[in-house]
């Protein structure tokens, strides 16, 4: 294979990576006197067509290779992945545009481009050298986009706990990778799942389950590796904070499905309630039920709106596994649905965040005190995010939840045997609303304060957080739509 | 055509979401409109039916790959909620023509109300009629969170947090259900012909029954509904008593009688005992409260658990009785809750029985006397009124279905009589001992409502909507007391279409 054909199949990633530089060279040398929101809106601007021109070129040009035997693997899902992902690091780029918690606008853009190339590339592995290398290559701009509010001694100390985790954590998921490469002889997910079949489940390979589990685990904020998750979501700039729920929540899960269904295939067990049968399904099913019964129970006492935030995220970590555990054609299309709309509700609900925070001066509940009657459409779109998170239809969270909980319960047939997680998570899905209403309960009825330090929200952030509240009601009134492209992207992948 | 009920009052919410703030009477002529049309489009679907059909109103692919379908259709049973839904939201408005604190979201969350349940009562899709029933949670919360009084953001959760247990119980049953029967069809119709297994059906319909008839106001989880009736502003609480009970009682029906008809034959009678316990219990508790509003709040729960019985006798009488009950107590009890929370409530400023004993409410407010005399004994039953005629027939119903819990239910009937006559007396008829002033008992919703509407030191007169409502609500419950046939003409031949093949089997299978 020619390094250009290597390029051209690359292209999507490469043209992220030039607008990248460019973002920091036309930064760094042409807008250095302007000022901070200026800058914003220019880098932007130019990020968000760089990662358009990524989208269309993927449109235009549908590829299907698997180039150096799985190191970069293109798609029609992975294509479908990818332009999400582009998707919500637009967003992202979006709602960072009003703030002003930092001078340095090109590095900033750049980085949360670095990032998403990072995501780009683990989509398209599937060979587990190329898999750790792009989960750090993800890692790093995140731990620095964390740190990037320099005034805020909170942000690098987030940022420190969190480079912290993720070191340890990947050290964890070095070692479930060397374990299989020495069980297996093989990097390649498809021979690996190849080598281990029939081989029964040996202790060693449990070792390298367990141990990719907690990687992984990691990444997707699952209890209990998540202590890292309300610290980072509170302490980052909010933007960062969405990138982080939103991007690398998708690829992350994205990957780790692939892992487990590819990599392990064979060595499922059972998570059925009363016959389990060893497995990495039974050890995802614990980490689930985990996730979502202390998610949920944790973001109750919550009175940071980001922190609250990162709970409802370890929440819907554990929804999102279940899904994985259902381990079939349908499941991959079930997460992926769910992913990516949880990652645009979550990208708006930090919006406002950001909005708040911009008038208010902080993010804790009461400062969103009468916010329905300083600026409506915000709220209106807030209650949107809001209850789609909480699973109330018809928006995108409930399709969702409903979708993954279906796949879930048909993979059991007939003897529905992952009922008890669907049932633990509707148990959890009514607690979830509790807290939900408390933040609509603040913007809808609490009275505001009496001074008049009106939340002005700009009339391009209001534009932005409308887009995606309506993204979220469409998705969730003709998810057919969105369901049948993934579909139909999964079916020739997975045969 | 019955769609554009829906259609109609989610454009209401629209054009309400971008009229200018702080045009009160503009935002309640823009709800009033949606909801006359509403009311007149149900009317036109009830002339053209034609009894024992199930009209097909709109049924297109939703969710093709998951085989769900946007199905909405109607039969008498549907037909007849949806009459009164139309009523239901037209009084409402009418007794919620002086809202001027953020009227604009008042009527958009009013009407998202309505327009969900109209969507309920029309579905034909379990997944479709799940979302309507989800979508009409969230509307009370905030009608009773923000207008509300009485420990309102108490109630509003208590009411929200009960209803999402009870739906999330549903969604375990219907999922299962959808993917026992092959994950490839949510139609109800498609599902009623599926046999589930037994083992199944034992723990699915108690799952999915209870799940809706918490909503309904089955004891021991009627607790949301006395607080949250009490805590929500009258519109709100009309509607809740009226329509919203009624989701829960119609999902039992629709749902959970039709899929699991071998799961409703081993439960039955465990479920006709709570709902005797309701009756009677929640007339006893009617019988000792202070508040007035507790009164009606209790009596809720008793009368719900007419139609619960009802449903459970499983012959003919009896489920055309629960649902002829589930029209009449939606009308009276928004008549009742009416004049306790608009006219007496707003005038008074107090709903404590003690205080407004002393009040000589009959000489100060004659029409609202009359008027609670008039709904109290439609409430009790009296022959001529729609509640004689329903609740007799589910008696009937009970009686030949079990035999001991009717004679229990006839107990619970006198104390219904029992706690009217008490409040009735204690609020319209009591001596007046002390001079008629406005009373200035501690109450938590006094302050917002004095900021409400400015004009509290002087008891008003009843306003021409609240005539017209009153007067439209009596007359209802009139018409179908007197002549019953207009209603059960069109929900007895229901009961023949194939959806309750189980009833015509002697309800065993």
């Amino acid at each position: 294979m020619s390094y250009l054909e290597l390029l051209k199949l690359a292209a999507p990633e490469t043209i992220v990576v030039i607008t990248a530089l460019v973002v920091l060279v036309i930064d760094l040398t042409s807008m250095r006197g302007m000022e901070t929101r200026v800058r914003f809106v220019i880098g932007g601007m130019i990020a968000s067509v760089g990662c358009l021109a990524a989208i269309m070129w993927m449109l235009v040009m549908p590829a299907h290779a698997d180039a150096l035997a799985g190191m970069l693997v293109i798609d029609p899902l992975t294509q479908l992945v990818k332009i999400c992902l582009l998707g919500l690091t637009i967003f992202t780029v979006l709602i960072s545009i009003e703030s002003h918690f930092t001078a340095h606008v090109g590095e900033y853009l750049a980085l949360i481009l670095l990032a998403t190339v990072g995501m780009m590339f683990l989509i398209s592995a599937e060979d587990i050298l190329m898999i750790f290398v792009s989960l750090e290559l993800t890692s790093l701009p995140l731990y620095v986009l964390t740190a990037f509010n320099k005034r805020d001694v909170k942000s690098a100390e987030a940022a420190l706990k969190y480079f912290l985790f993720g070191g340890m954590s990947a050290a964890f998921m070095l070692f479930g990778l060397s374990l299989i490469y020495g069980l297996s002889g093989s990097t390649n997910l498809g021979q690996i799942a190849a080598a281990l079949a029939g081989k029964g489940l040996d202790p060693l390979l449990v070792v390298a389950i367990v141990m990719t589990v907690i990687g992984f685990g990691f990444k997707v904020a699952a209890v209990p590796f998540h202590l890292w998750a309300p610290d980072a979501y509170q302490g980052a700039p909010t933007p960062s904070a969405a990138l982080i729920a939103s991007g690398s929540k998708v690829a992350s899960f994205f990957i780790f499905a692939k892992v487990m269904m590819l990599g392990f295939a064979g060595a499922e067990g059972s998570g059925a309630f009363r016959a389990f049968v060893p497995g990495w399904v039974p050890v995802i099913a614990v980490v689930a039920g985990l996730s979502m019964i202390l998610g949920n129970l944790a973001a109750i006492v919550q009175s940071n709106v980001k922190r609250l935030l990162a709970y409802s995220a370890i929440a819907h970590a554990g929804y999102m596994l279940i899904a994985v555990l259902a381990h079939d054609q349908q499941a991959v299309a079930s997460v992926i649905y769910y992913a990516v709309t949880y990652g645009l509700t979550t990208i708006g609900a930090f919006g406002v965040v950001a909005v708040v925070e911009q008038g208010a001066g902080d993010d804790r509940l009461p400062s969103f005190a009468g916010l329905s009657r300083r600026a409506p459409v915000v709220s209106l779109c807030m209650m949107i995010f809001m209850l789609s998170l909480a699973g109330i239809p018809p928006l995108a969270g409930f399709f969702g939840k409903f979708y993954v909980f279906a796949v879930a319960i048909k993979s059991g047939a007939p003897n529905l045997g992952l009922l008890w997680l669907v049932i633990l998570a509707l148990a959890m899905s009514a607690v979830s609303l509790y807290y939900y209403l408390q933040v609509l309960k603040q913007i809808y009825v609490a009275e505001g304060p009496n001074g008049t330090k009106a939340t002005k929200a700009s009339v391009p952030a209001q534009a932005v957080l409308a887009v995606l509240a309506l993204g979220v009601v469409l998705l969730g009134c003709f998810p057919g739509w969105l369901v049948g492209l993934i579909e139909s992207a999964v079916k020739p992948v997975t045969h | 055509m019955l769609a554009w009920t829906i259609y109609s009052s989610f454009l209401g919410v629209l054009v309400l979401m971008l009229l200018p703030k702080g045009n009160a009477s503009a935002a309640r002529k823009v709800a009033m409109l949606t909801a006359v049309m509403g009311l007149l489009v149900a009317l036109a679907g009830f002339m053209q039916f034609k009894a024992g059909e199930i009209v097909t109103v709109a049924d297109v692919d939703w969710i093709p790959t998951l085989g769900i379908r946007y199905h909405l259709a109607a039969d008498g049973i549907s037909l007849t909620l949806v009459l009164l839904t139309g009523l239901a939201a037209v009084a409402g408005i009418l007794f919620s023509w002086n809202i001027e604190h953020r009227a604009n979201e008042f009527f958009a969350f009013y009407l998202t109300l309505i327009g969900g349940v109209y969507g309920v009562f029309l579905s034909f899709d379990v997944f479709l009629l799940f979302v309507f029933y989800e979508l009409a949670i969230i509307p009370k919360y905030f009608l009773i969170a923000i207008w509300g009084s009485t420990r309102k953001e108490y109630g509003a959760m208590k009411l929200a947090l009960y209803s999402f247990v009870g739906s999330a119980m549903v969604l375990i049953g219907l999922i299962a259900a959808y993917v026992k029967a092959g994950a490839h069809t949510m139609s109800i119709v498609e599902l009623a012909k599926y046999p589930f297994p037994h083992d199944f059906q034992m723990w699915a319909f108690p799952l999915v029954f209870v799940g809706f008839a918490i909503l309904a106001g089955l004891w021991p989880f009627h607790t949301w509904a006395p607080t949250g009736h009490v805590a929500a502003p009258t519109a709100a609480s009309m509607l809740l008593a009226g329509v919203v009970m009624k989701l829960g009682a119609y999902g039992c029906l629709r749902v959970a009688m039709t899929l699991f008809p071998e799961g409703l034959e081993a439960w039955k009678y465990w479920i006709a005992v709570l709902a005797v316990i309701g009756i009677v219990y929640g007339a006893m508790v009617a019988l000792v409260q202070k508040d007035f509003k507790f009164v009606i709040g209790y009596s809720s729960v008793s009368h719900m658990g007419f139609v619960l019985l009802g449903l459970v006798t499983l012959n003919t009488i009896g489920l055309s009785g629960a649902v002829l009950q589930m029209f009449s107590h939606g009308v009276i009890a928004g008549l009742l809750f009416a004049v306790v929370g608009r006219m007496v409530y707003e005038r008074t400023h107090t709903r404590e029985l003690s205080v407004l004993e002393g009040m000589n409410l009959a000489k100060a407010m004659p029409f609202a006397a009359v008027t609670f005399v008039i709904a109290g004994a439609a409430s009790m039953g009296l022959p001529g009124f729609s509640g004689f005629v329903a609740e007799l027939q589910v008696l009937i119903g009970a009686w030949k279905a079990f035999p001991t819990l009717a004679v229990i239910t006839g107990g619970g009937i006198v104390i219904g009589v029992a706690y009217t006559l008490r409040a009735m007396q204690k609020a319209f008829f009591g001596e007046a001992e002390r001079p008629l002033t406005p009373a200035l008992s501690p109450s938590d919703g006094e302050r917002e409502n004095a900021s409400q509407d400015g004009h509290h030191h002087a008891m008003d007169a009843i306003s021409v909507p609240e005539r017209i409502g009153a007067v439209m609500l009596i007359g209802v419950s009139l018409l179908i007391g007197l002549y019953p046939r207009l209603l059960l003409d069109v929900i007895v031949p229901s009961f023949n279409s194939p959806l309750f093949d189980w009833l015509r089997r002697g309800g065993a299978q």
